[in-house]
């Protein structure tokens, strides 16, 4: 008998969820988790109503607001009418069609990236899915997860399936022991930088390598976070021992002789040896320094030491007027240090970095320091249980003590649909994901960063280097 | 879904590479419950000043692309967020017919779900494209769904690559979710399997 084919990762959990290979290579591919929230989920509600369908397995089915709700105290309810008429209508259609939900005032309600995988609702081996790009954050625990459109959530909610054609597998290796100051957001903006916006486009990234084996969970998250910011739908990591630690005793997940049979079947799910890529990068992770992002593209990324580039010495025309535009947007001259740089907000949470372990690492910064004359700092947990956490652990003392704001879990200031924004020209080093024009707020200006370097940001003033603070 | 068949139009040229979501529909205008209005915030920033007040030299705000069809740009358009408030957006304006080099991934499939073509075309063409488009309202280019081509205002006619399956739903107006449907018994088939292959597999309640 001919020896099967070795397999990657994302062929196995791929080949698994296949219901049916259509002639042109397009599967009906199964959906185990669909993650709802209230901005991507009105219209295809709307939809199901309007067809006269039902939600097809409630079952697999979360929802929670994160988006659109204020992180100061929520008791009042919401002021905005228009954000409070999307929670209201995601309250109303959870209600009419039997999705479980966690009401906004309940400790279980948070990023809806932080919460899949803290109360084990995201699983190793899945499929998930949500109307929201950074669904890519799941496949750190060995689940293949990408975000989807509202047409594809009506699909998904009416069929619990999806119409999708098998991606290209990229692998990252990241080999080495990551040097004092770095941490997985220095990796995953190296690789960005190193392979660009558009570079993983059409992939899905499988991360490995012993330093990625050496991540703990947060930070594995962290890193398959942003694989949508290089244009990779998904980003997966191989379920192991760290992977089944973690979940086990999570609420959701499953218990005693069931937990054993999960962990029998996803210790099969790793990479067979000679699994072949469509493409490997390879990253040394000793070189590593703390990264920071410059531009206007999560691309657009340099080591902390380094200087604003000059748009003059890039041979392409088109991308030089870019390289200019992105300078003058953020108010930055060619040649200027990056340590020069003063800061007005710093904003330390979002579901590339809320998790306890990204708090943790503020809060050693901030221990014993105060945040800078005229900076703002906002410290927003990625759930209500990370919040619970931190103040059991007094780490919301260490933080308000050094002037940093502790607020109520949400999305908040990672793209201000809440109150959280930036007002014009504010300059902020922030721990989300995204630096595009205005997405903190018209006209503001996003530094991206690890949490310990937000939070020496913080404490100095300007953009610094950790390196120098510990 | 509307049919897509044959466009032919206003093709407006805009030459910026990443193009991502947030620049084509800003979050802040993506608290609604419905699919339509949200035309009038179509590349809000770059069409519009901090008073509200539109920048002339955008090129939507001017004449004859305030009614194109057709845009066309560079590199990796639509990178960003999964928001379907993009499309919805172009399409609102009366754009039905984007095209690049290349596009993200998401907002590629979102297109696809709501009438609109994406047509991945190399640079040094897009580039010739948007010479063409320049002209105005004199070169109007047609797009041509069934033969797979693209025709300048000159007559030279450039193929492009399809999915078959989403070149059938586009040409006939056909919902996904319909098409899906007529597999229920192979869906009920799996979930009956996963059920006994994987019965350590929990359900959400919550209490």
């Amino acid at each position: 008998m001919e020896k099967a084919q070795p397999r990657t990762l994302f062929d196995k959990v791929w080949d698994a969820h296949v219901v049916e290979r259509l002639p042109d290579g397009t599967c009906v591919l199964y959906i185990d988790r669909h993650l709802v929230h209230e901005v991507t989920s009105p219209q295809a509600f709307e939809g199901l109503r309007m067809a006269g369908r039902r939600v097809r397995r409630p079952d697999a089915t979360i929802a929670v607001a994160d988006h659109n709700i204020a992180t100061s105290d929520r008791r009042a309810g919401i002021k905005e009418e228009d954000s409070r008429i999307q929670v209201e209508t995601l309250e109303r259609n959870v209600a009419e069609f039997g999705v479980p939900y966690f009401p906004v005032l309940d400790p279980r309600q948070g990023i809806v990236h932080i919460i899949g995988p803290e109360q084990g609702i995201s699983l190793p081996g899945f499929t998930i899915v949500c109307g929201d790009s950074h669904t890519s954050t799941h496949g750190a625990l060995g689940a293949l997860a990408f975000g989807i459109g509202t047409s594809e959530v009506e699909h998904v909610l009416a069929t619990q399936t999806l119409l999708q054609r098998p991606a290209k597998n990229l692998l990252a290796r990241v080999e080495g022991a990551l040097p004092p100051g770095c941490t997985a957001k220095d990796i995953v903006l190296a690789i960005i930088a190193e392979i660009g916006t558009a570079g993983g486009t059409g992939y899905v990234i499988e991360y490995a390598g012993s330093t990625i084996r050496a991540l703990d969970m947060a930070g594995r998250m962290t890193v398959c976070n942003m694989s949508i910011e290089a244009g990779a739908r998904a980003g997966m990591i191989a379920p192991d021992a760290t992977t089944f630690d973690y979940v086990r005793g999570k609420p959701f997940a499953p218990k005693g002789e069931a937990l054993e049979r999960a962990i029998e079947y996803w210790s099969t799910l790793p990479s067979d040896p000679g699994a072949q890529y469509d493409r490997v990068v390879e990253i040394d992770a000793t070189r590593l320094v703390p990264m920071v992002t410059w531009g206007t593209s999560p691309e657009a990324g340099l080591p902390i030491t380094g200087v604003v580039p000059d748009p003059a010495g890039e041979p392409d025309e088109a991308k030089r007027v870019q390289l200019a535009r992105m300078l003058d947007y953020m108010g930055l001259t060619a040649g200027q240090k990056l340590t020069d740089l003063a800061v007005d907000v710093v904003f330390i949470g979002s579901c590339t970095n809320g998790r306890i372990e990204d708090i943790r690492a503020a809060a050693d910064i901030a221990r014993g320091r105060h945040v800078a004359p005229g900076v703002r700092a906002l410290v927003v947990p990625g759930s209500g249980i990370v919040k619970q956490q931190a103040e059991a652990e007094g780490l919301d003392r260490v933080l308000i003590e050094a002037g940093f704001e502790w607020r109520e879990a949400g999305c908040s200031m990672c793209l201000g649909m809440n109150p959280d924004k930036l007002t014009p020209g504010q300059r902020c080093a922030s721990t989300s994901n995204r630096n595009f024009e205005g997405r903190q707020g018209p006209r503001g200006r996003t530094h991206l960063l690890s949490p310990a370097m937000a939070a020496a940001a913080a404490v100095t003033g300007h953009l610094a280097d950790v390196r120098t603070l510990v | 879904m509307d049919k897509f068949t044959t466009l032919t139009g206003i093709a407006a040229p805009l030459p910026l590479a990443n193009v991502d979501t947030d620049k084509i529909i800003p979050a802040r205008f993506l608290k609604t419950i419905k699919r339509s209005g949200l035309g009038v915030h179509l590349f809000d920033t770059l069409r519009f000043d901090a008073e509200g007040r539109e920048r002339p030299e955008f090129v939507l705000n001017q004449e004859p692309y305030r009614k194109a069809e057709i845009l066309i740009a560079h590199e990796n358009f639509g990178c960003g967020s999964s928001r379907e408030h993009a499309p919805w957006a172009l399409l609102d304006f009366g754009i039905r017919c984007v095209i690049a080099p290349d596009f993200a991934d998401i907002f590629n499939n979102n297109c696809y779900k709501n009438g609109i073509l994406p047509v991945r075309l190399p640079r040094a063409v897009c580039d010739q494209l948007m010479e063409d488009a320049r002209l105005g309202g004199n070169a109007r280019v047609t797009v041509d769904l069934a033969r797979q081509v693209v025709v300048r205002p000159n007559g030279e006619e450039i193929g492009f690559e399809i999915d078959a399956f989403r070149k059938h739903s586009l040409l006939n107006g056909l919902d996904d979710i319909g098409q899906t449907l007529q597999h229920a018994p192979q869906i009920d088939g799996y979930e009956a399997r996963q059920r006994q292959e994987k019965s350590w597999m929990p359900a959400i309640a919550v209490v």
